[in-house]
């Protein structure tokens, strides 16, 4: 097997969750995009594990998914929090930060 | 595409055929499923087809001989993550149905934007690994993860517990009604 | 390794519990500090017997580590040649031909603990003693000691008295951690909580905004030196931690990685140079160098014991240090082997000379002695600079005894003899009657700073003058001997003014509250022609400048708070001697400043004195000095500490290294041949070399006299033009500022210190400190707007009508234009903040995507 196709792969993965993280404008699909972007680092450190024969890149994908499972739950309750109080998530409204 | 297949494995003993096979068969599903993600007018669908996506992320773990990420990508993703997912979609009251108006007005930006980030990947991954082939591998033993994670990277494990307790306590008060 | 077996020989070196436990020395002060902040207050001595206690026992075991160690350096001599047979015979030969140069390299005891492990990577705190670190441990824990018992007296009655014993204890543990450090963590931990202390002493008396003011250009100004520290470090570990990892087992933090790493060729000269520029900046800062040194003289605004203890015998020496302890890298980074001209022996060479004469137009007598403190660190720095390691380190150690006194004394005169006054020409002289023993310990000091023979300077001083000609570096030589002369010079002025002549001031017993230093001279950052010939104010004459300082309130300077009640008794009494705490350690000083020049006087130089000191009384050379001897790697790299296996050396048949075959006798080098060893040539594959083949100057009766010539014509210089001026009021010398331009411009050049201070705030910080967005409106007012006009102008010369055209057309659209693009470049960005995550997010991986481009395109190319 190849190690370009697990790398290849995880490139796709990854330029799609980029296109999605700019295209969406739902806050909900923005965060599923950036799951994908994740997915995709991860499936790399994988590969580079199985290349390297060695253990260390699957032990980092670990932690990479036990940081997502955070971040996915903070990312959702500050979603929900905009919600409540603007009743949309819609993120192309949301421009406090606009210098 | 079977053929040309074959012709590799011939050039180059190593290769297996079956998990070529097999590896352009989930890639090519969780191409598409990604693709719907961040292209189709539902969001529900969206969420499912994630679920296709990380199933065979955690299909390809298993190709890779990682079987304990793999399961773990199961049980926290498609278990754990998704779940938390459809909440989030059913508590913001999204349209369970077509929905317009799901992309930005400048959505068009992201297509030259993964393209070029997606040509610049491809062309360093093809320069560098063109020629690596990963030969044929037992699995790792899961206990060299506990044996990496508790003693080189126990400081990181114990950061990533905190992390986590972290991030548990912030939802709660985030999501918290007052 | 079959055939190296037979060529490396075990050696036994002796150890012991002081040095194995010499993590205790920094500890101590350290657990003191905490004891002190928490109960200090509630103590009887309100905290003082805790920091005493712990520098006590630091001191003690340091004693007891040096001891050791000296031990441990001879068992390695004797008992090691004696189970060696014929290892001895080869060595005789070496000593032979090249002056006992052959004495095998003794390994530093390690005792670490790791606090941080990661992949891999370990950071270790503990203590790593060898020669260099138990030197500076002692000096160190002793003068901290010394300081503290003057301090008791000094600072009764202060309101901050605890504070100030809580961080002059830490700072000595700060001071100990960064000595003993075995990676570079540590000593950057150590180097890092000297400063902090260095701020908040200096700042003890921060309700004086010129103190608090004091303590924070001290702390900026090291704080960019800092910044070098912190790159440099980071230049070492990324260049060296894989060799240190593959070689020696260890990481790139790790000292002795990198010092072994800089010396065994593997490592770029590229990375190697900017290192050390980068490391240098850290020490220039730190020591005072040029162009840093103008914090020094401000941080005398800290009480006499902080600037006695930090700013002239120890934490100065803290860059010093850092270029002796990684010489390695800075001896192949700057090319010293080959004498090269090195950028810190310029800046060593600089700073003499510009120190020394500004400490020419000082009337406050602790400036004088923070100037001279920069000069002598700029020899320090000069000797380390050329190759001269040994001399320069041997100067930390006698320069610390004989300044800390000359301090120490300034602060005695300040508590007993002029009424909390630092100001030489306004309220001393004279006072060598009132305080006899003060003076005494004085004028033994300055003989040891100014470099007269038996005296401590003199051991240290001329050898690194010596070295500096011995390598080759002919005008540096003279400039040191310049800086000599300078110093007898200065040093006469400051002692006439303080000692001789009639009382003035509160040497004369006037008592004037608000007269305090501080209070009024130094707020002045410039001086102009008006002021600057202050003549002496002898008693009966009204005091020029009273009124002035009498403006500036009431509670200024050096002055000891609100206890003011403390000092009535010795306030209307005029000067007299101090007491016993403050006498005590100005005492021992001043004999260790007579003294301590015979821990390492070169025994030639006695021969050519006649003075028979006998052989081996070079005990710096001999046990502070690391030998520059290659060490078998392999055995190197385990477990430091009790025995170590050493190449003979000799023994392996190798050209390169200098060593020629010899049927008879096995192998004795090729004598004379400068080119080899460690430092000079790559080490033999499977050794390592620690540090590199410094040279050894052989003095001469001729160099000798020429230096004392200079030091004596300065004296009789100074000596004459003090009586002439000052004394006898002489009329062609008084007023000659007033009269002569060269003479004024030269004195304002001096008084305001070469107008570094205006360089830095005027134009460093003012363009700093401003928003680059000014810069850019200047930029567009005056730059674009002088274009427009100077085309204008063009147009109007060329004739009225294409003056008409050119106007409307060229002219008003440029104007346009220029208007247009300052409101652009105030705008043109805003449209980008448009607050839309997604437009962030398309940006930021557009932005990676381009970076990454030119790095591919960059890496291909």
């Amino acid at each position: 097997m190849l190690a370009v196709n697990f790398l290849l792969l995880a490139a796709v993965l990854f330029c799609i969750g980029v296109f999605g993280v700019i295209a969406r404008r739902n806050a909900v699909m923005v965060l599923m995009s950036i799951e994908l972007i994740l997915n995709a680092v991860n499936l790399n450190l994988v590969a580079f594990a199985l290349m390297n024969n060695n253990q260390e890149g699957q032990v980092f994908a670990l932690y990479v998914i036990a940081i997502a499972a955070a971040e996915v739950g903070v990312g959702l309750a500050m979603v929900l929090m905009i919600y409540r109080n603007r009743k949309s998530i819609a993120l192309d409204e949301l421009s406090e930060m606009k210098g | 595409m079977v053929e040309s297949l074959l012709a590799q494995a011939e050039m180059n003993g190593s290769v297996n055929v079956a998990m070529n096979i097999a590896f352009g068969i989930i890639a090519t599903v969780m191409i598409f499923a990604a693709f719907s993600v961040v292209t189709t007018k539902n969001v529900v669908h969206a969420a499912l087809y994630l679920v296709v996506v990380l199933a065979g992320v955690a299909a390809q773990y298993i190709l890779a001989a990682a079987e304990f990420v793999a399961v773990s990508q199961v049980m926290v993703y498609i278990g754990a993550v998704m779940v938390l997912f459809l909440f989030g979609i059913m508590l913001t009251r999204a349209q369970i149905g077509k929905e317009e108006g799901l992309n930005n007005s400048g959505w068009q930006l992201g297509i030259p934007v993964a393209l070029l980030l997606f040509g610049l990947m491809a062309y360093v991954i093809v320069d560098t690994y063109e020629d690596t082939v990963i030969g044929e591998r037992t699995p790792f033993a899961t206990e060299g993860i506990s044996d990496q994670v508790l003693a080189p990277f126990l400081v990181p494990f114990l950061a990533i517990s905190f992390v986590l307790l972290a991030a548990a306590i912030g939802a709660i008060v985030l999501a918290r009604k007052d | 390794m079959l055939a190296a077996e037979e060529t490396y020989k075990s050696l036994e070196l002796s150890s012991g519990w002081f040095m194995e436990n010499a993590w205790l020395i920094a500890l101590i002060p350290a657990v003191a500090f905490v004891l002190i902040i928490a109960f200090g207050k509630k103590m009887p001595f309100k905290g003082a017997e805790f920091g005493l206690a712990s520098i006590g026992a630091s001191l003690v075991i340091a004693t007891g580590a040096g001891i050791q160690w000296m031990q441990r350096t001879d068992s390695a001599d004797h008992g090691g040649e004696a189970a060696q047979g014929m290892a001895s015979g080869v060595r005789g030969a070496l000593r032979a031909a090249e002056g006992a140069e052959a004495k095998p390299f003794i390994d530093p005891v390690v005792s670490q603990w790791v606090w941080w492990q990661n992949s891999g990577l370990e950071f270790g705190i503990g203590s790593h003693i060898d020669g260099l670190s138990i030197l500076l441990l002692w000096l160190v824990a002793f003068i901290s000691f010394l300081v503290q018992i003057f301090s008791l007296d000094y600072v009764r009655g202060d309101r901050r008295y605890t504070h100030f014993f809580a961080a002059l204890t830490l700072f000595s543990s700060g001071m100990l951690v960064m000595v003993m450090a075995s990676n570079m963590v540590q000593l950057i931990l150590g180097w890092e909580i000297m400063g902090l202390c260095s701020f908040m002493l200096i700042g003890h008396w921060w309700e004086d905004s010129y103190n608090s003011h004091s303590a924070l250009k001290a702390f900026f100004t090291v704080r960019v030196g800092d910044v070098g520290l912190l790159i440099g470090t980071a230049i070492l570990f990324f260049g060296s931690n894989q060799w240190a990892v593959d070689n020696l087992g260890t990481n790139g933090f790790d000292i002795r990685a990198i010092q072994a790493w800089a010396l065994s060729g593997d490592g770029s000269s590229w990375t190697l140079l900017m290192a050390s520029v980068a490391l240098f900046i850290a020490a220039i800062g730190k020591s005072g160098q040029f162009p840093f040194h103008t914090w020094l003289p401000d941080a005398m605004a800290g009480p006499t014991p902080v600037s006695s203890l930090l700013h002239s015998s120890t934490m100065v020496v803290a860059g010093v240090f850092l270029v002796a302890r990684i010489y390695p890298v800075f001896w192949e980074g700057f090319n010293i082997a080959n004498g090269g001209l090195s950028f810190i022996a310029i800046i060593g060479g600089i700073t003499i000379i510009i120190a020394a004469l500004l400490a020419f137009v000082q009337d406050d007598i602790k400036k004088v002695l923070a100037y001279s403190t920069v000069s002598q660190l700029g020899y320090m720095m000069l000797g380390l600079g050329t190759g001269a390691w040994l001399p320069a380190v041997f100067h930390v150690f006698t320069h610390a005894f004989f300044k800390c006194c000359l301090f120490l004394a300034a602060g005695s005169i300040s508590h007993s003899g002029s009424h909390h006054s630092f100001d030489m020409k306004k309220d001393m002289g004279g006072l060598r009657k009132f305080m006899p023993i003060t003076f005494g310990a004085w004028c033994v000091s300055t003989l040891a700073l100014t470099g007269v023979i038996p005296f401590a300077g003199f051991w240290s001083k001329d050898e690194i003058i010596d070295n500096v000609g011995d390598a080759g570096y002919t005008f540096l030589f003279w400039v040191g001997l310049f800086g000599a002369a300078l110093t007898a010079m200065y040093m006469t002025r400051a002692t006439y003014l303080t000692f001789f002549g009639d009382p003035r001031g509160a040497a004369a017993g006037i008592h004037h509250d608000a007269d305090h230093g501080y209070a009024t001279e130094h707020r002045e950052t410039l001086v102009t022609a008006a002021t600057i010939d202050r003549e002496l104010v002898t008693v009966g004459a009204a005091p020029k400048s009273l009124g002035a300082a009498a403006a500036h309130g009431d509670d200024h300077g050096d002055d000891h708070g609100d206890d003011h009640g403390d000092h009535g008794d010795h306030g209307d009494h005029g000067p007299h001697e101090s007491g016993k705490l403050i006498l005590i350690p100005i005492v021992i000083l001043a004999v260790l400043a007579l003294t301590s020049g015979f821990a390492n006087p070169t025994p030639l130089a006695g021969d050519a004195l006649g003075l028979n000191l006998g052989e081996g009384v070079e005990l710096i050379k001999e046990y502070v000095e690391p030998r520059a001897e290659a060490v078998s790697l392999d055995i190197a790299a385990g477990h430091a500490g009790e025995s170590v296996q050493l190449l003979e050396p000799g023994f392996v048949p190798n050209e390169a290294a200098g060593f020629v075959p010899n049927e008879a006798a096995g192998f004795v080098p090729a004598a004379g041949d400068k080119k080899a060893g460690c430092g000079r040539s790559t080490p033999e594959v499977g050794t390592v070399c620690y540090f590199p083949a410094v040279s050894h100057a052989v003095p001469t009766l001729s160099k000798i006299l020429l230096s004392l010539g200079v030091v004596a014509i300065g004296y009789a210089a100074a000596i004459g033009f003090c009586i002439a001026f000052y004394k006898n009021k002489h009329p062609k010398l008084v007023g000659l500022t007033e009269r002569s331009r060269i003479a004024r411009g030269g004195y304002l050049f001096l008084k305001n210190k070469y107008y570094l201070d205006a360089l830095y705030q005027n134009v460093f910080v003012y363009f700093v400190s401003r928003p680059l967005a000014k810069a850019t409106y200047w930029f567009n007012q005056n730059v674009l707007d002088a274009a427009v006009d100077g085309v204008g102008a063009g147009g109007k010369r060329a004739g009225e009508f294409v003056y008409k055209n050119i106007d409307q057309k060229l002219v008003d659209g440029a104007v346009n234009a220029s208007g247009t693009i300052a409101s652009e470049t105030g705008h043109g960005l805003q449209p980008i903040q448009s607050g839309r995550v997604n437009h962030y997010a398309s940006l930021l991986f557009g932005a990676a995507a381009v970076g990454a481009i030119v790095l591919v395109i960059l890496n291909v190319s």
